[in-house]
């Protein structure tokens, strides 16, 4: 079998380690020296946010190799997924990113509707987008959280949590429960949007923007901070791309690329949010994207509250959606769709599908493929944490032990969602 | 903009459905193909690489199967066979490539190739390197055969594990159970 013909690959000249993009070989020079130590950094540390295991080969304090090793959280999700019907898969999707969960119930939900074709009424779509850009800035608040925890400054850690706890109650107050809600049903939502919600997200949407600018305060003008962020895991624009990074890190390294303005799902083409961009690719650009994320997060939210329309909340399609509860002591045939619902599941006809979504993380893509029965053929997540580790290498390459603390911190994995 | 995919090396069909594109090009030209559309059509950034086991298909309408242990298949039919039998696929196994196009069109395509058990798939680490952890990751879980890859190494699954635990004949449950009763 003939290998790929010799022409200029896409990393000639780029700082992406060759042959292998992902891991960054110890130097000629330096191998067989006795000064190079080899050590392992993880499964089991505090920063690895998960259980990643990096082996790392160091000279002094300077990093010459390092590698990746990752799959200690895998559970085969995917497979489980396939032995379920398709309603009752979408449970596994949140456990997955446990972190940014609603993006991972959004995109399977969404990838179904895709397939199915099913109309999803306004008010279902206008509460997704809330919900979503709430976990978004949850998830946010989790990063910085953890992030600077990791780099030192342990008061923010405590600062992020309380508006993370806001966060979270107001999501036990739509759906009953605090994390992996599992709200967004096919066709719509799994319940109406109870009442008291309004004014509570109203109370964080004035909230939260003060809450950010306390973040930066404590921050930005902190010496200690912009050292150990500032030029440091540098990512080109051209090593973003071929190695595949999305979302902040992509973002943090001057490509004007979000999902939710270049090919919008939901209702992003009619609410008005900003794009944040930032050119030099180091841990402080990606931080400072993921803090005007934020601020345009809650612009979204404050939108969406504004403008979310009366009606249905779910799509009247009995083959797909279950019937109202009340209509089942009363109507024949609502219980023998929730009975075929339940049991056997609803059919997706054949094809397949690739869905993507704008997570805190980046492109977060769902690909299914249906036989045309009640359970999916396959499930394939296309993880952005799994690829965000890819450029570990890229970034480390002339990084000291400490720096790969914050780069690693930076490229905001979740290892559940690396290893599905 | 329609892109013109005839001119794609090693090209067996274009097929649109759903508002997706899809390219299935022979395998043995596949690099071909990827340096064709990267360079020429302009999909610099490859989202996802994603293989499917397509064993069994249009079979009892039962993806896997639970196996107890006396070797009771618990995943039955569901009371209904098929509405319609499913279209046939050409062979066992496909590796679609989802491909993006980084600029104000905002393409996407799936670039397909279609292989059986143990056919080589040529990589396209060279061509875009974040193939790489995929690569290993459709090997790993799935077995395909990649071929010319720098690193080919499990990357989900322990080093010393034994199949590839995606495939549609790797039975669910057949992990024994530490500390269960049975035990």
């Amino acid at each position: 079998m003939a290998i790929a013909p010799e022409r200029a690959k896409i990393y000639d000249g780029t700082r992406i380690p060759s042959p292998i993009p992902s891991i960054l070989e110890v130097p000629a020079h330096l191998r067989g020296n006795d000064d190079i130590l080899t050590v392992n950094f993880g499964p089991n540390h505090p920063s690895t946010h998960g259980v990643l295991r990096l082996v790392v080969d160091l000279d002094g304090e300077e990093v010459v190799g390092v590698k990746a090793v990752i799959g200690y959280l895998h559970t085969g999700f995917e497979k489980s997924m396939e032995q379920k019907t398709w309603w009752k898969a979408i449970t596994y999707a949140p456990r997955m990113d446990y972190v940014s969960f609603q993006y991972q119930e959004l995109c399977f939900v969404l990838a179904i509707e895709k397939l199915l074709g099913i109309e999803v009424p306004p008010r279902a779509t206008w509460m997704r987008m809330l919900l979503s850009e709430l976990n978004r800035i949850h998830s946010h608040l989790v990063w910085l959280g953890t992030a600077a925890l990791e780099l030192g400054a342990i008061s923010m850690f405590w600062y992020c949590f309380r508006e993370r706890d806001r966060v979270l109650d107001l999501f036990e107050l739509v759906t009953g429960y605090r994390m992996h809600t599992r709200y967004f049903q096919v066709g719509g939502l799994a319940e109406e949007i109870p009442p008291g919600f309004f004014p509570e997200c109203e109370r964080f949407v004035e909230l939260m923007p003060g809450a950010i600018d306390d973040y930066e305060g404590l921050v930005d003008r902190n010496p200690i901070w912009l050292e150990r962020t500032r030029g440091v895991g540098l990512l080109s624009r051209e090593d973003a791309i071929a190695l595949g990074q999305s979302g902040p890190v992509l973002r943090g390294s001057g490509v004007d690329w979000d999902l939710r303005r270049r090919e919008p799902y939901l209702a992003y083409d009619q609410v008005d949010f900003r794009v944040p961009v930032y050119p030099a690719g180091d841990v402080y650009d990606r931080y400072r994207v993921r803090m005007d994320e934020m601020r345009e997060s809650v612009r979204i939210v404050e939108q969406a509250l504004r403008r979310m329309p009366d009606g249905p909340w779910i799509a009247d399609d009995r083959k797909v959606v279950l019937p109202p509860r009340h209509e089942l002591h009363t109507s024949m045939e609502s219980l023998i769709h929730h009975f075929k619902i339940v049991t056997e599941g609803y059919r997706v006809p054949e094809g397949e599908v690739y869905l993507p979504v704008e997570s805190p993380r980046g492109e977060l893509g769902c690909y299914l493929v249906s036989d045309g029965g009640p359970r999916p053929w396959r499930v394939k997540f296309r993880a952005p944490s799994f690829v965000a580790l890819e450029a570990t290498a890229t970034c480390m390459s002339d990084a000291l032990v400490a720096d790969m603390i914050a780069v690693l911190g930076s490229l905001d994995t979740v290892m559940g969602d690396c290893d599905r | 903009m329609a892109l013109n995919y005839r001119p794609v090396p090693g090209l067996i069909e274009i097929r649109e459905a759903r508002g997706e594109t899809t390219v299935v090009v022979d395998p043995a030209r596949l690099v071909d193909a990827a340096y064709h559309v990267r360079d020429e059509l302009g999909f610099d950034f490859l989202a996802d690489i994603a293989a499917t086991d397509y064993l069994g298909w249009g079979g009892d309408g039962v993806s896997g199967y639970i196996g107890t242990d006396r070797g009771r298949d618990i995943n039955r039919p569901m009371t209904q066979g098929f509405q319609s039998l499913p279209t046939p696929k050409p062979k066992r196994f496909s590796v679609s490539y989802h491909l993006l196009a980084l600029r104000d069109d905002h393409t996407r395509v799936r670039l397909q190739v279609w292989v059986d058990d143990g056919e080589p798939v040529p990589t396209v680490v060279g061509v875009w390197p974040t193939a790489d952890w995929h690569e290993r990751e459709a090997w790993d879980l799935m077995g395909v055969a990649i071929d010319g890859h720098p690193n080919l190494e499990r990357i989900l699954m322990p080093e010393d594990w034994v199949g590839h635990p995606l495939r549609k004949d790797y039975p669910i449950g057949g992990e024994p159970v530490r500390f269960s009763s049975a035990e």
